[in-house]
């Protein structure tokens, strides 16, 4: 943060940068507004098509000091800072593996192997023909492999088969320098050297270019069945007063459901209006759903009057908002305190998300005044801080954003700052983006 | 280098954490010069036992001010050598952090120091319906920090995942002595992922926030006997392709059987040429059903007995054979090695008919023990060490197992790690690229390499130099001078 913006290139050294890039054969575009990254728009969009030719690219930026931020989708390209600056745009859209195809997929071990820049959806309907599925929840409906492990989203069965670091068995990357280096393997179980995998998801874009990855899957569950109960109306209540509130009903109902040995792949929490109702939906999956669907309820028919369907509510697995989007977790038993602190603060928030895993969504409307904003970004992180946890602001309208610390603090930020230094000592992947400025 | 540059350190030692905690008598320090690969032996130079994360620190200062290496060590039940000491060094074992600090139930998670055993924290817990899922075959008396260096899986991680998905936060002293808490729920790289399964070179922990798991509302365990170990692998694809993910499912051959036999009497069905041990676990009628289909399965690929457990007694009858297997084999053979590596589940059959071949032509006799549901095999190769070139040729047989998973796309260890065992098999598993970039992870945390030197990687880096990624071999490597070993 605070880290001067490098000077422009000039027009000759983007001319023979242009000429560089242009050699390595791979399809480059010069880029439009529409390519912009968080109001930086790069010069050029390059479409790489394997590992190779992404080290190529990285090559040449290397050589002529290019900052490059990748994308894939795009789904998630407003989240995190803007980059200090960008040159290229490594657009993974195109990217297969090394045999050309787009996925290797091992159903007898339960396994596949794919391009980064493959959708998610795509490969799922894939591995369903064989009746397997990455146990990955796709929260905005789209987004491509790379993006997904890059950002680290999960959804709503983060609770049962945890998020991607857990399902990442191996990784391809391309270092700033252009560098390809993989780690972990195509076993499910290997502890032959660091897993690199666990550094490069959730690191924004920050340490290299993901180019494939390789995961453990599961057999597509035989059965589903949700079940869903409306709670009272919520609020902070008063202090110190002993009556139970909407709030109080959630916290005893969601440590009954992560303890039910009915074991629910995910429990959710929907609550649009921090006034009103809440809506807590448990997922069972498997053998026997509908069997274990009804201990569910009758746990959930003590709060109000629960029911079971076999389709996902409509708000099942989609973030709260888009325009401005912030992420709360906390340990598990301080989920309800955490949802009183942004009670507390007064804004109409829209709070949505893993409830029994205690990674909240919370959106504000997008007209929210930036002094509001700004106190309650202080204001619920300071509180999260004390319960333990942290508020990451994901997406922003940039005139809000200003004077935001979108990531927050992290006591072991000198750490990190150190790991970026020796991946990219040139600060030229997506410089700027991640916490602290890294 | 020699003892007396120690002397000043090992004073420095005994007046920060008392004389009674800072062992320098030789025939004392020799307790600790191996961990469980008893192959690999140095007397280390000075062993510290800290009692708090604010010692461990201070000890890792003393370290950088003098450039000690220094090693973690917990119970010493490793077998790779991750533990080994170091002469010219400092061995810190955590003995003496043995404490559980805390057992949150509403956060379903326990905070413990590094020295608490694996299973102490279980049976701390259960009586509250918890229980903490990584169960390595050593739980009694390995460490939870040990477990952390490690990334500790045990037969039960089929299912249930390794020390990496079941820790949460972790509070750690860096290589240069500084005291970092890592969380999961910190925003930035996740460090926390990173450090486990490092194998004590980016650091100490000091502190572990371990998940706490429900006991499962029903267990299960089975054990079918086969007549030989095609059919019994025949049972576990049948298994899993049914989409069936049981908590544990392992396999013996006829040999670890007979050993295991000799050793606990375990009764398990006579003349199977492989036993197979499946649990199942979790809501009553899931596992009711589970039960019910691989039952079929086992039976349908050739099972000649079948035998249930249903409660603790059985169950443990049912274990004892396969969780004494490592030890089992001593009453057959003089002296073995126990190798760790993986293979897709699919190659099993075909690698264990390599591993056959071998055993034949070099006329050692293997002993197979796995982790049939992820393809990770434990082949005991046995040999007597009276008979001269017996060990050398059980030693290439250990190494051309490693060979026969590389080639199948496997892994040299699955759960023993890499230590100093295996560091010199890591090039033919990884580039020298990929080896270069996880030392820039090293580099990060630990730039002077003072932090369990030697260990995982065959050659180590440079830090200092200018960042950036050393391209092409060693010169001497590359005219075939020089080795990685």
């Amino acid at each position: 943060m605070g880290a001067p913006l490098e000077a422009p290139l000039t027009a000759q050294q983007a001319q023979e940068a242009q000429k560089a890039l242009r050699a390595t054969g791979v399809t480059i575009r010069e880029a439009t507004s529409d390519d912009a990254v968080g109001g930086v728009s790069p010069r050029w969009v390059a479409l790489p098509e394997n590992t190779g030719e992404v080290a190529a690219l990285m090559r040449v930026s290397a050589a002529h000091d290019l900052a490059v931020v990748p994308v894939g989708d795009g789904t998630k390209l407003g989240w995190g800072n803007p980059p200090e600056r960008c040159d290229l745009l490594i657009d993974t859209c195109c990217l297969l593996l090394g045999d050309g195809t787009a996925v290797e997929h091992s159903s007898g071990d339960l396994v596949t192997r794919v391009g980064a820049g493959l959708p998610l959806n795509v490969l799922n309907a894939t591995l369903s023909r064989s009746r397997q599925e990455l146990a990955l929840d796709t929260p905005l409906g789209a987004g491509t492999v790379g993006g997904t492990l890059a950002t680290a989203v999960a959804g709503p069965r983060r609770f049962r088969y945890g998020t991607a670091r857990d399902l990442l068995i191996g990784i391809t990357v391309v270092l700033a320098d252009g560098t390809i280096a993989t780690s972990g393997g195509n076993v499910v179980k290997n502890v032959a050297g660091y897993d690199l995998g666990k550094l490069f998801t959730g690191s924004y874009g920050t340490l290299g270019v993901i180019t494939e990855a390789t995961f453990r899957l599961h057999p597509i569950p035989a059965d589903r069945r949700w079940v869903t109960v409306d709670l009272p109306a919520g609020g902070p209540g008063s202090a110190g007063s002993p009556a139970r509130d909407g709030l109080d009903a959630l916290d005893a109902l969601v440590a009954e459901l992560a303890a039910s040995q009915a074991e629910p792949s995910a429990v959710e929490l929907e609550w649009p209006d921090i006034t009103g109702e809440a809506t807590v939906c448990a997922l069972v999956e498997g053998v026997a759903a509908d069997v274990r669907a009804e201990a569910v309820r009758t746990s959930m028919d003590e709060y109000g009057s629960a029911r079971i369907t076999a389709e996902a509510p409509a708000w099942w697995s989609v973030p709260p908002g888009e325009e401005v989007l912030l992420e709360l977790r906390v340990p598990p038993a301080a989920a309800c305190p955490a949802l009183r602190a942004v009670a507390a603060r007064g804004l109409p928030a829209r709070v949505r998300g893993s409830v029994a895993s205690a990674v909240l969504l919370a959106a504000l409307p997008g007209d929210v005044g930036e002094a509001e904003f700004s106190g309650f970004v202080t204001g619920v992180r300071d509180d999260l801080r004390r319960l333990g946890g942290a508020l990451t602001v994901l997406a922003v309208p940039s005139a809000l954003a200003r004077g935001i610390d979108r990531w927050g603090p992290s006591g072991a930020l000198p750490l990190m700052r150190r790991v970026k230094e020796r991946f990219d000592p040139g600060r030229r992947m997506s410089p700027g983006r991640f916490a602290g400025g890294i | 280098m020699s003892t007396k540059t120690l002397d000043e350190p090992a004073r420095r030692f005994e007046e920060l954490l008392g004389p009674g905690s800072v062992i320098t008598d030789p025939v004392r320090l020799r307790t600790y010069e191996c961990d469980g690969l008893t192959h690999h032996r140095v007397t280390p130079g000075v062993v510290v036992l800290p009692e708090s994360t604010e010692q461990v620190a201070a000890v890792v200062r003393i370290c950088n001010e003098y450039d000690l290496p220094f090693v973690a060590r917990g119970a010493g039940t490793g077998l790779s050598g991750g533990a080994l000491p170091r002469a010219d060094g400092v061995l810190v074992v955590t003995s003496k952090m043995r404490r559980i600090l805390s057992v949150d139930l509403p956060n379903r998670r326990a905070t413990v120091e590094p020295g608490v055993t694996n299973l102490a924290i279980t049976e701390a817990v259960r009586d509250l319906g918890r229980y903490y899922a990584p169960d390595p075959s050593s739980q009694q008396v390995c460490t939870i920090g040990g477990n952390v260096a490690e990334n500790s899986g045990g037969a039960h991680c089929l299912k249930y995942g390794f020390t990496v998905n079941h820790v949460v936060g972790l509070e750690i002293v860096t290589p240069d002595g500084d005291i970092v808490e890592l969380s999961d729920t910190d925003p930035g790289y996740d460090l926390l992922g990173a450090f486990i399964g490092s194998e004590g070179t980016l650091g100490i922990a000091t502190k572990v926030v371990v998940r706490l798991s429900r006991l499962p509302e029903a267990v299960t365990t089975l054990l079918a006997a086969f007549e030989d170990i095609e059919r019994g692998g025949q049972a576990v694809s049948a298994i899993i392709g049914g989409g069936i993910v049981p908590a544990a499912i392992e396999m013996m051959d006829a040999l670890a059987v007979e050993a295991a036999e000799a050793a606990v009497a375990c009764a398990y069905p006579e003349g199977a040429g492989a036993v197979l041990i499946v649990e199942l676990d979790g809501p009553a009628e899931e596992v009711a059903h589970q039960f019910g289909e691989v039952t079929r399965l086992c039976r349908e690929s050739g099972a000649f007995e079948i035998r249930v457990a249903d409660d603790p007694a059985e169950r443990a009858a049912i274990w004892r054979g396969r969780k004494s297997a490592f030890a089992a084999v001593g009453r057959i053979s003089p002296a073995y090695i126990v190798q760790d590596g993986v293979v897709p589940r699919t190659a099993l059959g075909g690698v264990l008919a390599s591993i056959d071949a071998l055993s034949r032509e070099y006329g050692i006799r293997v002993a197979n023990v796995f982790h049939a549901g992820d393809g990770n095999l434990h082949p005991l190769v046995l040999f007597d060490d009276a008979e001269p070139g017996a060990e050398e040729r059980a030693e290439i047989v250990s190494g051309r197992i490693l060979d026969l998973c590389i080639e199948h796309g496997g892994s040299i260890t699955g759960e023993h790690g890499v230590g100093v065992d295996k560091s010199r098999y890591m090039p033919k598993m990884f580039s020298d690229d990929d080896l270069n970039t996880m030392q820039l992870v090293r580099c990060a945390f630990d730039p002077r390499g003072l932090s369990n030197p030697g260990k995982i990687f065959p050659t180590p880096r440079l830090c200092g130099e200018v960042p950036g990624v050393r391209k092409g071999a060693h010169p001497l490597v590359e005219s075939g001078q020089a080795e990685h070993f």
